[in-house]
């Protein structure tokens, strides 16, 4: 090699470097004027290795009966209150966590779902934080040696490999939202708002270090929880995929409620379109029957409705459901794959519904 | 670098370093391309309110939405409309290009947004949108697959729309829902199935615009189920409308897929709508129509909805139309063909003629200013289909509607120049 060719080659070299230490030291220092803390292990909720995310003490893990479907991630969620403090029981919207209220999900694939020891691949944590100007979400990315997690305002994606519960490898590149993508989901009229705590959700057994309980009892006895009715008057969403559980019907607005109803609601950001698939709404009109689009553009599929009761193949519903094309799948984010599991529940609802049930007015 | 070690044994070592020097510009080159993607999207969540969120000028090749979100007196500024070009044809996530929500004071100028999944420039529950010079676009052929808008705002108010373009949307180009306090000025909607579309929406001025070879020009549109619930109060004026006959592109299901190709102007159920000194050129179906939602054969399960237009008043327009025949295709091409039977001459000006029953006086007239009036518009054939009736008394008279209304009045945005 040439004297002149190889201070090129050195030249190139050291260039590359430094720009790629610029760039990497540039979002650092942009993620520490964001928040306090820019890695997960700074926060301390976790004891001995960051991974196995054993909660420290105050931390308490929980679940919900019919989560939100993210591409078959798994999702460990966590809660810490501040120390002395109650969250306050509501009946229908999530529960009213004291300001300082962390809620920590954990986002990962097991390497084999039919063998959980052979260890998971964590890809993100977000944070929802209850700050004094409302709650905030924080999108933290794990480090490939799975050491500690690092915010990351501008999220980005992952390209990851598991096997799935039938044996069978899947590949997918993850997609981490960035914060304004958070609010997305999060938006309740203007402010963010959690999604899952709430009382039909949690009102389910989680297996505690100590045992099986019911989550709410078991936040009443360890004080974190206060005004909780007797037991009679909690709602309950039930199991999606637990046929032994509640009917069909309730099943597939469950699944509906958690996977749309917090946009698809009067007071979320897509009451633009008029469908409202919160577990609250009552009127068969709003939650799609016979009910026309208004800014589905090809997300229409050709159909007329969004349910077409009796007919899952000719409803707007399922095919949004179906898609995996961004201008017209739904949800709009957190997913690049079908829940196909959740689709067959939905259209075996929708197939069940009779046209005659639903009294249609011409005026 | 195992390949610098590789080249440095290497015999043709001269040859491998330039290779080298290739692959490290290119490894540069797209990590470049995968920074500026999040240095867009970071500069959009960290930007302080009163800033300007500068665009540098070249094609960015985007894969995700940049979004706004709960911000004060914002300008996105690109370095033109030919220099600043985001496009998305390679995008896997979000439903738009770029989406603004929960914001006071937003302008966006002087760029272009190509080829989203889904809406070009999604705006939503905002205050004060100004969008100026902004060309957005699908650039392959118009055709289903395209994404839905264009130009999108909805719930928002305050909201100015000049000098923009927009082409190819399978719904509307320039569509404004549920909005209020409107003005789309000095703009161009070319190749979309509605051009300019006004839905829901209170107090719209729409002016000195192109909407051309689109399958409906300009659409003033009252839906059903929509949370604003009534629009209305919208000029219509100054706008040359022409040749909209394109076929219609919009997926089924959707409201415009009803939309006849060939459809200048159309009102559908929305009240307190003046239409005037507009060209209305060469739309082969309808140059203007007026229409109730009963002409979208849709079923109406909204209790609150009202499904007539009232209070319409078309004016000092110039109509010119070829002797063609009007489109054959979707039910409104049925009616014309079986029903109507026009063949080539076909009125410029058509009005369904279904009737509020409720707002009727005593001659069977619409009450005094719930009327529509039809006068001193420049070479313009009218007919009354009397859909009701199945088209049993179609009627050519126009002298009926030899009226006038109060001019409503010019609309004033706030301070969100």
């Amino acid at each position: 090699m040439s004297n002149k060719s190889f201070t090129l080659l050195v030249l190139a070299v050291i260039s590359f470097c430094i720009s790629s230490y610029l760039s990497i030291n540039q979002r650092q220092r942009e993620s520490v004027l964001v928040v306090p803390k820019s890695a997960l292990s700074e926060y301390g909720f976790f004891i001995g290795e960051l991974k196995d995310l054993v909660p420290n003490d105050g931390v308490v893990p929980y679940s919900l009966n019919t989560p939100l479907f993210t591409d078959y991630a798994l999702k460990a969620r966590f809660v810490k209150l501040p120390k002395g403090t109650k969250a306050s029981y509501e009946a229908k919207e999530v529960f009213d966590f004291p300001l300082g209220t962390v809620l920590i999900k954990n986002f990962y694939y097991p390497k084999d779902t039919r063998k959980p020891q052979k260890g998971r691949i964590l890809l993100e944590t977000r944070l929802l934080i209850h700050e004094e100007k409302g709650w905030k979400a924080y999108p933290y990315i794990w480090n490939k040696e799975q050491t500690d997690a690092y915010l990351e305002v501008a999220g980005g994606s992952k390209n990851i490999v598991w096997v799935d519960k039938k044996g069978k490898k899947q590949k997918l590149n993850y997609q981490i939202p960035n914060m304004n993508q958070c609010k997305g989901c999060h938006l309740v009229g203007q402010e963010i708002k959690p999604i899952g705590p709430t009382a039909r959700q949690l009102n389910g057994a989680f297996a505690y270090k100590e045992g099986k309980e019911n989550q709410l009892v078991k936040w009443k006895s360890l004080d974190i929880l206060e005004k909780l009715p007797s037991e009679d008057e909690i709602p309950k969403v039930y199991t999606w995929n637990n046929p032994y559980e509640g009917t069909l019907e309730q099943r597939a607005r469950g699944w509906l409620d958690i996977n749309c109803g917090h946009c698809h609601r009067a007071e979320g950001p897509a009451n633009t379109s008029g469908l409202f698939l919160d577990y609250h709404t009552e009127d068969p009109y709003q939650w799609g029957i016979f009910k026309t689009p208004v800014a589905a553009g090809r997300g229409s599929g050709g159909h007329s409705f969004a349910i077409d009761p009796g007919h899952p193949e000719n409803s707007i519903l399922v095919y949004r459901m179906e898609s995996t094309d961004p201008g017209e799948m739904m949800p709009e984010l957190g997913r690049t794959t079908v829940h196909q599991e959740g689709v067959a529940l939905v259209k075996a609802w929708i197939k069940s519904l009779d046209a005659t049930d639903f009294k249609v007015g011409r005026e | 670098m195992h390949i610098f070690q590789t080249s440095y044994t290497s015999s043709n070592t001269m040859k491998t370093s330039y290779l080298i020097i290739t692959f490290l510009f290119i490894t540069n080159f797209i990590q470049a391309q995968a920074n500026f993607q999040k240095e867009f999207q970071t500069k959009f969540i960290m930007v302080e309110d009163g800033e300007t969120i500068q665009l540098p000028s070249g094609t960015f090749d985007l894969t995700t939405s940049l979004w706004l979100d709960g911000k004060k007196n914002i300008t996105i500024k690109g370095q033109g409309r030919d220099k600043t070009i985001l496009t998305f044809k390679n995008q896997i996530n979000g439903a738009e290009g770029i989406k603004v929500t929960n914001s006071e004071k937003i302008t966006i100028e002087g760029l272009t947004i190509q080829d989203t999944k889904g809406d070009c420039i999604k705006v939503q529950e905002t205050k004060g949108i100004t969008f100026r010079h902004v060309l957005v676009e699908w650039t392959s052929k118009p055709n289903k697959k395209n994404g839905a808008y264009g130009l999108y705002p909805v719930m928002c108010s305050n909201v100015l729309i000049e000098q923009c373009e927009a082409r190819g949307a399978s719904d509307a180009g320039i569509y404004v829902g549920q909005s209020k306090h409107i003005i789309v000025r000095n703009s161009k909607a070319v190749n979309n199935v509605a051009g300019i579309e006004i839905e829901n929406s209170l107090y719209a001025d729409v002016y000195q615009n192109e909407a051309i070879n689109n399958t409906g020009g300009i659409l003033v549109f009252d839906l059903p189920g929509l949370i604003q619930k009534k629009g209305g109060f919208v000029r219509v004026f100054d706008n040359l409308i022409k040749d909209n006959n394109y076929k219609n592109f919009a997926p089924k299901g959707n409201i415009v897929a009803k939309v006849p190709d060939g459809t200048g102007l159309l009102i559908l159920a929305t009240s307190q709508v003046e239409v005037f000194n507009n060209q209305i050129i060469n739309n082969k179906s309808i140059g203007t129509g007026i229409f109730s939602y009963y002409m979208t054969e849709d079923p109406i399960t909204d209790t609150a909805y009202y499904a007539y237009p009232t209070g319409i008043y078309i004016h000092d327009n110039e109509y010119e139309r070829r002797k063609v025949k009007a489109t054959g295709k979707g039910r409104l091409g049925l009616m014309f063909r079986f029903k109507l039977k026009f063949g080539k001459d076909v009125p410029d000006i058509v009005y369904d003629g279904i009737l509020d029953k409720k707002k009727l006086d005593n001659h069977k007239r619409l009450k005094s200013g719930f009327q529509l009036c039809i006068r001193d518009n420049k070479n313009a054939q009218f007919v009354n289909l009397d859909a009701e009736n199945d088209f049993k008394n179609i009627s050519k008279d126009v002298s009926i509607y030899n009226c006038s209304l109060n001019e409503l009045q010019e609309v004033i945005l706030g301070s969100n120049k």
